[in-house]
Formats: structure tokens, C-alpha cells, sequence
């Protein structure tokens, strides 16, 4: 059970830091309102309560969104890889490209079919 | 004090990594099917992104049924393979021990691959003025956009490359032979599936409540599925079936992650197949996908996922024969009733099907249960009897027509023997295959279960099977009578002249059940030598 405590511990750091700043942030935090704070964040939806056009969500950002993460998991794996390319001789340059190439054609696909553009 | 050792231990990992790594080693040839596959599944996009539209779905099928038939022909040539069957072995692990490469594996990837060439021919058909499946699937149902799309004649050609994903990852997942790559399997092959159900011509937004009811319901599935391997990953420190059956052999380590693992694994497979209480998706997915891929379902996933629960329990499990089975027989019984009762209150055809389609895992359930090499062989003969003909009665719904689509009710369906006979004959054919009367394939598969789950000492399972037979059966007789001694409804539906594609998937699904009913033993012993040695570890 000892070895369980360093996460114990991690957890109740965590649950402490969240508690922290979110009382500190209301107790202390100034309150000015401004329009831009009610924006969309990121994921492109309105945070109102009566949706504009009747809750219809552009799908731009999720597209973006999505391109974004295939390229950040090519990376994930590419970059173990290039530690130790060294042994991974010709199998490791093989399967890498094998990789590669089906991002490549999902990227090609989004490409083709306009994803890329944003109007 | 344990700070400083963990701190100190993860020094040691960090230390030790570089130049640690061996490279592994894949053999590509055994793979050779799902590579094909999943290649041509890739073309295909590259297809759809750089084909002009017209040339696209010509294309599509040469790639697709190429891509089938070749995986197809590799399958049956390392089945008879001497280097990895030489001296009846069991078969051959490859991949690092990632995929095994065994007997019932060949069998199960093999009857997959005609199943699904026999369902792309359903998925093919655009004979009926257009195809089953929606021009635009992002235009919004009744809109402006969607009668544009169809005035401009739309189609989405991405049904092929989405079927082959599917169809990829149904052949690796009963192959995997450790819980990760079974997981990948399984998204790889419910992702595409979840797509598809969302794309019907007609009817669009019950597709798409099925294409969510789908994609929410197996995310939470995969979910305990997942949770389970961790569970199990707890318990026996692997992910490799093998380890975890012989770390629960010495029976070591804590019952708890153990059982709970096997729960969790137990019910992500379960939901795959539709057993109760996991089938509540069924019905209204089977009722909104397009018919279609409702055949795909109902025929390849439901053999993959058999595949992959039989290899689960046998091989990690194998030595809790005795734990698992009382569970497994509560679902086996509550599967088989449910199913049947349920079925009789139906009056849309294809929920119909889909309540039967839970009552077939129950019966194959109880072979399963049995855990013994007569359970295997005969679930496997009856899932590629029960597939063929499943396509066969699916491609009929889709000629069954109304103005506004296929005519779903059993209402409109009265009659339908009077005006089309042989329509009516073959559709009853398939029902009673389902049924399991004798000289049907169906009678065959079910006498082979009941055997198998008697030898493995299930009497009273198979009792319950059998009084849920004669229940099923009261139904899908009260089906033909309602077409052959009813009166017909005054505009009832039209039934339209099957093209070649349909045509080939009823005729191959009717030639089954008649042939593999009076003649079944070629494939009996298949099965049977496909699963003499059970599963390689």
C-alpha cells in the first residue's frame, strides 16, 4: 500500500489546487463585465441560452480542431521514433512511412473536399 | 521514504531506455488479409479524394470486391500453409504476439470476408431509381440544401472505403491475441459502422437517432471493455491473453481485479453481440441503419464478435471455466427468452429481424458456454449458416417497396404471396431457416449448438433453447401466414425487380439454407477441423 501514497498525495495536491483557485478566483477576482468574455472559446458555440439559429454550430473549428490532432499524434509517435532510429534500422523507417502515408491521405482527403478553407 | 524509491526507480527506467529497443519484427505475409484490406480501404479515399465524381463508385467496387476476393484466396492459402499448420499445430502467433494466426481464426476471417462481399453487393445495389443511402448526409432532413443536393444527384461513395475500414477491423479483431489490439479492433470496426447507420435515403432522421444511439451506447461499451483490460492489466501485469490465463492458473494475485476485469471485458464483447441485458441498441439500430448495412451488422460484426468473446474466454479465461459459466449462463437464458418474446410484439419487419437476431447469439451462446472443442466447431458452423441466410432475408426487405422506401410494417407486407409468390416464398425460406426447421441450415446449426451444449453438460440451457425455438417459430410462421393467407392490403407495396446484385446476394442466401441444410457435412467438417486445436496462445 506504501507505494500508493506519492499518488495519494498528488491527488489530494490537485483536488487542493483546483479548490484554490477557483474560491480565490470568485472571492478576490475583479467583476467587469465585457462582451468578449461571453465569446466563443475554441469550440465555436455561442454560450447562450438561446442559441442563435437554432443551436446550429459551425463546424470549422471542429474541423481545425480535428487537423490538429491528427498532426499531434503523427508527432506523439514520431518522435520516439526518431530517439532511436538508430535501432530501429530499415523495420522502424518502413513502418514510419507505412504511418505517415495514411495521415498523408486523410490530410489529402480534408484537402480535397475543402476542409482547409475556412469560408 | 516510498517517495524515494519510486523517484529512485523511475531514474533506473529513465537510465536504462535508450538503446533498449529492439526492433520488432511483423510477418507480413500472415497478415497479408487484413493488410489488403485495410490497403484498399486507404485507395479508396485517395479515390474519393481525387477521382471525378462520375468514375467514383466504378472504381469503388473493382477496389472493394478485388480487395475482398484477394484477402479471400490469401486466407484459404495460409490455411493451407504447411510451415504454420505443419504437425496439426495449433497455428502460428505473429506480430510480436499481437495477432494469432490459428485454425478458428482462418475460418472466422474467411467466412467474414464472404459475408461482407455478399453484404457490398446490397450496399452496391442502386437499381431501386437510387441506392439506399443518403445523397448528402450533412444536408439537415427536409432542407433546402438536401433537395439541392439531390437535384444535383449526389451520392456518397464514401460507404466503400467506410466498409472496408469496418470490414478490417472485424477480421483483426477475433485474430488479436492480446486485449489492446482487440481494442483497436474494435473501434476500427464500430467507427465506420456508426457512420453508416446514419446514412439512409429514407427515413433520415431515424437513421440518424440510430447512428447516436449507436456511437453513444457502443462508446460506453467500449468504455467497460476498456476498463476491464485495466482491470485484467492489474491483475496479471500483460495485456496478452496467454499471460493473464496463466497467471489465473497459478492463481496468485488479487480475485478481485480479476473477476471484476473479467465482468467489464465480458460485458464490452456481450454488447457486441446483442445479448441481454446489452441488446437494447439492437432493435432501433437494425431499424434505422440502411437495410444494407443492417445485413453488414447482422452477419459479419455478430461472427468478428463471436470470434473475439470465444477467444477471450477460452483462451485468457480458459481456466475459470467455472467462475464464468454460471454468469454466462444467466445471459445465455435471459438472451434466448428475451429475444423470442419480445420478437412476437414486433410489427416492423427489420426490429423483427433484430429481436431474432438476439435470440440466434442466445442459441450460439449456449455451444460457447460449453468451452469444449464441439462448442467452438459448431458455433462456428452456425454463424456462417445464420449469416448467409440473415443477408438473404435483409436483401428481400430491400425489395419489399412503398413510394417513400422499403415497406418497413408487417401490416403492409399481407397478401404479399398472393401478388408476389416467389418474392414471398424466399423471404419465408429465410424465416424458416431461422426458425430451425428441419432440412434448413438453420435446423443444422441449431442441432449442432444444442449438441454441443448438451455434451458440455448445459441440459437445462438447452431445455430453455428449445422452448424459445418453438416460441421464435410461432412468429415467423404468423409472418407467412400474414403473406400467403391474407388477404392483400388494396395499394400495397411493390415488389421490384431485384438487379443482379441483390438478386446474387438472395439467391446465394437461399442456396444456403436449402444446400447446407440437406448437405451440410463439407462445412461441418471444416468447422470441425478449424476447430480441433482450439486456439493457438
Amino acid at each position: 500500500m506504501k507505494v500508493y501514497i506519492p499518488i495519494l498525495v498528488l491527488m489530494v495536491l490537485a483536488a487542493g489546487f483546483a479548490a484554490f483557485s477557483v474560491v480565490a478566483g470568485t472571492i478576490m477576482g475583479p467583476k467587469r463585465w465585457n462582451k468578449a468574455k461571453l465569446d466563443a472559446y475554441e469550440c465555436g458555440i455561442e454560450p447562450t441560452p438561446i442559441p442563435l439559429g437554432g443551436g446550429k454550430v459551425p463546424v470549422k473549428y471542429y474541423l481545425t480542431a480535428m487537423l490538429f490532432i491528427v498532426f499531434d499524434i503523427e508527432i506523439v509517435f514520431l518522435y520516439p521514433w526518431a530517439v532511436t532510429f538508430g535501432n530501429l534500422g530499415t523495420f522502424g523507417l518502413v513502418e514510419m512511412v507505412a504511418f505517415v502515408i495514411t495521415v498523408l491521405v486523410a490530410y489529402a482527403y480534408v484537402w480535397r473536399r475543402g476542409g482547409l478553407e475556412w469560408d | 521514504m516510498s517517495l524515494a524509491i519510486a523517484l529512485a526507480g523511475t531514474g533506473a527506467v529513465a537510465a536504462a531506455a535508450p538503446g533498449a529497443i529492439a526492433a520488432p519484427s511483423i510477418e507480413y505475409s500472415q497478415l497479408a488479409p487484413m493488410l489488403v484490406v485495410f490497403s484498399a480501404a486507404v485507395i479508396g479515399v485517395l479515390v474519393e479524394a481525387f477521382v471525378p465524381r462520375e468514375l467514383r463508385r466504378a472504381i469503388h467496387l473493382l477496389l472493394t470486391f478485388g480487395a475482398l476476393v484477394a484477402a479471400f484466396v490469401w486466407t484459404c492459402v495460409i490455411a493451407a500453409s504447411s510451415t504454420i499448420f505443419a504437425k496439426g499445430s495449433a497455428g502460428h502467433v505473429a506480430a510480436m504476439g499481437a495477432v494469432a494466426v490459428d485454425r478458428p481464426t482462418l475460418f472466422i476471417q474467411g467466412t467474414i470476408l464472404v459475408l461482407a462481399a455478399v453484404s457490398v453487393l446490397l450496399i452496391a445495389d442502386a437499381s431501386h431509381d437510387v441506392s439506399s443511402f443518403a445523397g448528402q448526409a450533412a444536408a439537415v432532413p427536409g432542407s433546402t440544401e438536401e433537395r439541392a443536393g439531390l437535384l444535383a444527384g449526389l451520392v456518397h461513395t464514401e460507404i466503400y472505403p467506410l466498409t472496408l475500414f469496418a470490414v478490417g477491423g472485424m477480421l483483426l479483431f477475433p485474430a488479436a491475441n492480446d486485449l489492446l489490439t482487440m481494442f483497436v479492433a474494435l473501434e476500427t470496426l464500430s467507427l465506420p459502422l456508426y457512420l453508416l447507420c446514419g446514412l439512409a435515403r429514407r427515413r433520415r432522421l431515424l437513421s440518424a437517432e440510430a447512428a447516436m444511439k449507436y456511437f453513444l451506447l457502443g462508446a460506453f461499451s467500449s468504455a467497460f471493455f476498456l476498463f476491464g483490460i485495466a482491470m485484467l492489466y492489474g491483475y496479471s501485469g500483460s495485456v496478452s491473453l496467454a499471460s493473464i490465463a496463466s497467471e489465473a492458473s497459478t492463481g496468485a494475485g488479487s480475485d478481485t481485479l480479476l473477476f471484476a476485469g473479467i465482468g467489464l471485458t465480458g460485458v464490452g464483447l456481450l454488447f457486441k453481440i446483442g445479448a441481454v441485458p446489452f441488446q437494447s441498441w439492437k432493435p432501433d439500430v437494425y431499424q434505422g441503419a440502411p437495410t444494407p448495412i443492417t445485413a453488414l451488422m447482422a452477419s459479419c460484426t455478430v461472427v468478428s464478435a463471436f470470434g473475439a468473446l470465444i477467444r477471450v474466454f477460452y483462451v485468457a479465461f480458459g481456466t475459470l471455466t467455472w467462475d464464468w459459466r454460471p454468469a454466462m449462463w444467466v445471459v445465455a437464458i435471459l438472451t434466448m427468452v428475451a429475444g423470442a418474446v419480445i420478437a412476437i410484439t414486433q410489427t416492423d419487419v427489420k426490429r423483427l429481424l433484430a429481436y431474432s437476431s438476439i435470440a440466434h447469439a442466445g442459441f450460439i451462446l449456449t455451444a460457447v458456454i460449453s468451452a469444449s472443442v464441439q462448442g467452438l466447431s459448431s458455433s462456428l458452423f452456425y454463424l456462417a449458416t445464420y449469416g448467409l441466410s440473415t443477408i438473404g432475408a435483409f436483401a428481400v426487405i430491400t425489395l419489399v417497396r412503398d413510394p417513400g422506401g422499403e415497406a418497413d410494417h408487417l401490416s403492409r407486407w399481407a397478401g404479399l404471396g398472393k401478388r408476389s409468390p416467389l418474392v414471398a416464398s424466399l423471404f419465408a425460406l429465410f424465416l424458416i431457416t431461422f426458425a430451425g426447421i428441419p432440412l434448413t441450415s438453420g435446423f443444422m446449426g441449431k442441432f449442432a449448438v444444442f449438441q454441443a451444449a448438451v455434451n458440455g453438460g448445459a441440459t437445462p440451457l438447452v431445455i430453455v433453447g428449445v422452448v424459445s425455438s418453438a416460441i421464435a417459430a410461432f412468429f415467423y410462421v404468423r409472418v407467412i401466414v400474414l403473406m400467403f393467407f391474407s388477404d392483400p392490403v388494396p395499394d400495397g407495396p411493390k415488389v421490384a425487380v431485384p438487379s443482379v446484385f441483390t438478386g446474387t446476394a438472395v439467391a446465394l442466401g437461399a442456396l444456403s439454407a436449402v444446400v447446407l441444410g440437406i448437405f451440410p457435412w463439407p462445412v461441418l467438417a471444416l468447422a470441425s477441423r478449424a476447430a480441433s486445436q482450439l486456439f493457438v496462445r
